[in-house]
């Protein structure tokens, strides 16, 4: 498929997509679950691919995510809570001591930027372990970052245990969605790039892209700052989605529930990510809440439906989907137009001989 | 081109090579043969500069380069065919080839071609992933991706590993292919009988010495080499 075909393709698929976010946005109340699903799913799918980024392209088992989105999530809280707010809001703490505000959006690259920084901070000593023992080291510094964030030293900057409220948050679909889906772009020319092919190589063997000269500290710093980065940017959107920010719940099950949406949507496959994390955010919010309610058929209570018992078919569906999807949704392969081109010609053999023997 | 003085090399404890000297004259083919376990291997990965070596010199084009990191020794122009041929499985033949040229900013379509020249089979399979080529298809994408550096030495570390003969034969043809474009090769082997046939000359290592230096075909008629190493 020629790239200008492609091109063509992709702006039709974001136009599409803008009309169907107006039309939800135009038709739907404003309180119906579709927009959580889309507002919460597309700032995941931007943490999921940051993930992906170093776990699946790169081959670094990290767990660190969660504590750099709440990195992010914290600078973009302090840095934009209006100035006239701060007594209330730091009531504990006279009122905190940044006594300024910066743009939204500028805050937003800043809670990036500052994500980055703890990240190759962290990143220098950590990535020289390997596997298991990276992923119980970053998983460490996450926990270790949340303790600190909510140490009452830290209090005039960072509210210490009290909530972080009032800051400017967003109230349609269209700003999640424009921020990551720019960040995802970023993400995936990276991809694409001679540096991605190096963390491909890294990942698919070390001592063999030492041996062509790639530098393997200074290639794993990098996917590891830069998925930071983005990760950081996340958790901003988070905080703005939950219109607070709280240290206690950037938990490590946060990360885990990343994970899960990586390697559902495939290890190694950014449409991957994407999709599983809707898909994830869908079941997990909207799709299987009946089961957490008490349901009276009649005179009869359903049994087993109650509080908790989403959580338990939940499991049961994920369980599934990695049994029979051992490579995930999307194996390490990424969704592309040419597909349909191909699921056309496969229907065309199977159902429509004639019309091609003509 | 290639000098190596008096190198001493520690692998986990052990003094895998025990002071070894010779020498790589440009242009040509030079065989180290030996047992498991003689130093081969480590002699090359301290020359590419993937562990550091505990003593001696490594010399280059005149320039000192023992100690110094990977990245450096292949942007001087040294670059290794590993053992086991590690080309990347998940990466297609073309994004394989593309990784050994890492170090090069400039166009790389002319040495694509190149490559595929020398290997028509990995121009049909170009989009294929690395992984899903055979033995023989694998050693030689990873020969090209090695090529793809434009390296003035390239070291190959047991290119006949488990490949059929018919393979080998067809590995040695491309060996002396290359070495006739003026490319320096440096290749250690355990098949000492191909070995000695292609290069100019040879060195026999034993437990981390060199025990015997000779032109490739003194060697192959020399009668302790062919107890040793050929079995006859």
């Amino acid at each position: 498929m020629s790239t200008k075909k492609k091109l063509i393709y992709t702006i039709a698929a974001l136009a599409a997509l803008f009309i169907i976010l107006t039309l939800c946005e135009q038709l739907l109340p404003a309180s119906s679950m579709l927009f959580i699903v889309l507002k919460k799913g597309a700032i995941y799918a931007l943490v999921a691919v940051s993930m992906n980024l170093v776990n699946g392209f790169t081959g670094l088992f990290s767990l660190g995510q969660a504590g750099f989105m709440l990195i992010g999530a914290y600078t973009y809280a302090i840095f934009t809570i209006p100035l006239k707010e701060h007594a209330a809001v730091y009531q504990y703490f006279d009122g905190g001591i940044i006594q300024f505000t910066v743009p939204i959006l500028v805050a937003l690259v800043m809670a990036g930027l500052a994500a980055a920084i703890f990240a190759f901070l962290i990143g220098l000593p950590v990535l020289r372990l390997k596997s298991d023992y990276l992923a119980i080291a970053t998983l460490g510094f996450a926990e270790i970052i949340r303790a600190f964030f909510q140490w009452d030293a830290f209090g005039p900057v960072t509210n210490a245990s009290n909530l972080l409220r009032k800051f400017p948050t967003f109230d349609t679909v269209y700003f999640p969605f424009i921020v990551s889906g720019i960040c995802i772009a970023v993400i995936v020319l990276l991809i694409n790039s001679s540096y991605g092919r190096a963390f491909k190589a890294i990942r698919d063997d070390e001592i063999a892209a030492e041996a062509m000269g790639i530098n393997l500290a200074k290639h794993k710093q990098m996917s590891f700052t830069i998925s930071s980065f983005f990760a950081g940017i996340g958790g901003a959107l988070l905080a703005m989605y939950q219109t607070t920010v709280q240290a206690g719940a950037f938990k490590s099950s946060m990360t885990y529930e990343l994970l899960l949406i990586v390697v559902i949507g495939g290890l190694g496959s950014v449409s991957g990510s994407v999709l599983a994390s809707f898909l994830f955010i869908a079941a997990s919010e909207w799709w299987l809440r009946f089961l957490d309610t008490d349901t009276y058929i009649g005179a009869f209570k359903v049994p087993l439906l109650g509080s908790g018992f989403r959580m338990v078919v939940f499991s049961v569906i994920i369980m599934i989907v990695v049994l029979f999807y051992r490579q995930g949704i999307m194996g390490d392969k990424e969704f592309s137009f040419g597909a349909f081109g191909d699921i056309r010609r496969f229907f065309r053999k199977r159902f429509g001989r004639k019309e091609v023997t003509k | 081109m290639l000098k190596i003085t008096d190198l001493k090399v520690n692998y986990g404890g052990i003094e895998a090579v025990k002071g070894i000297t010779f020498e790589v004259p440009e242009k040509s083919i030079v065989t180290l043969i030996g047992a498991n376990g003689a130093g081969k291997s480590t002699t090359l990965r301290a020359i590419s500069g993937l562990v550091k070596p505990g003593q001696g010199n490594i010399e280059f084009l005149g320039e000192e380069i023992t100690g110094k990191t990977p990245e450096a020794i292949v942007k001087r122009g040294i670059t290794l065919v590993p053992e086991g041929r590690k080309i990347f499985p998940d990466l297609t033949v073309c994004e394989n080839l593309k990784i050994g040229a890492y170090l090069r900013k400039d166009k790389l379509d002319d040495d694509i071609n190149w490559v595929y020249d020398l290997f028509p089979r990995l121009r049909e399979r170009s989009w294929q992933m690395g992984g899903t080529l055979s033995g023989g298809e694998q050693q030689m994408l990873a020969v090209g991706r090695a090529l793809m550096s434009r390296p003035k030495v390239m070291m190959m570390d047991e290119p006949s590993l488990g490949l059929a003969p018919i393979v080998v034969r067809g590995i040695f043809d491309i060996i002396r292919e290359i070495n006739k474009q003026g490319i320096t090769i440096l290749l250690i082997e355990q098949n000492a009988n191909m070995a000695l046939q292609t290069a100019d000359i040879g060195y026999v290592m034993e437990t981390g010495r060199i025990t015997l230096t000779g032109s490739g075909k003194d060697l192959l008629v020399n009668d302790a080499v062919k107890a040793a190493y050929l079995g006859a």
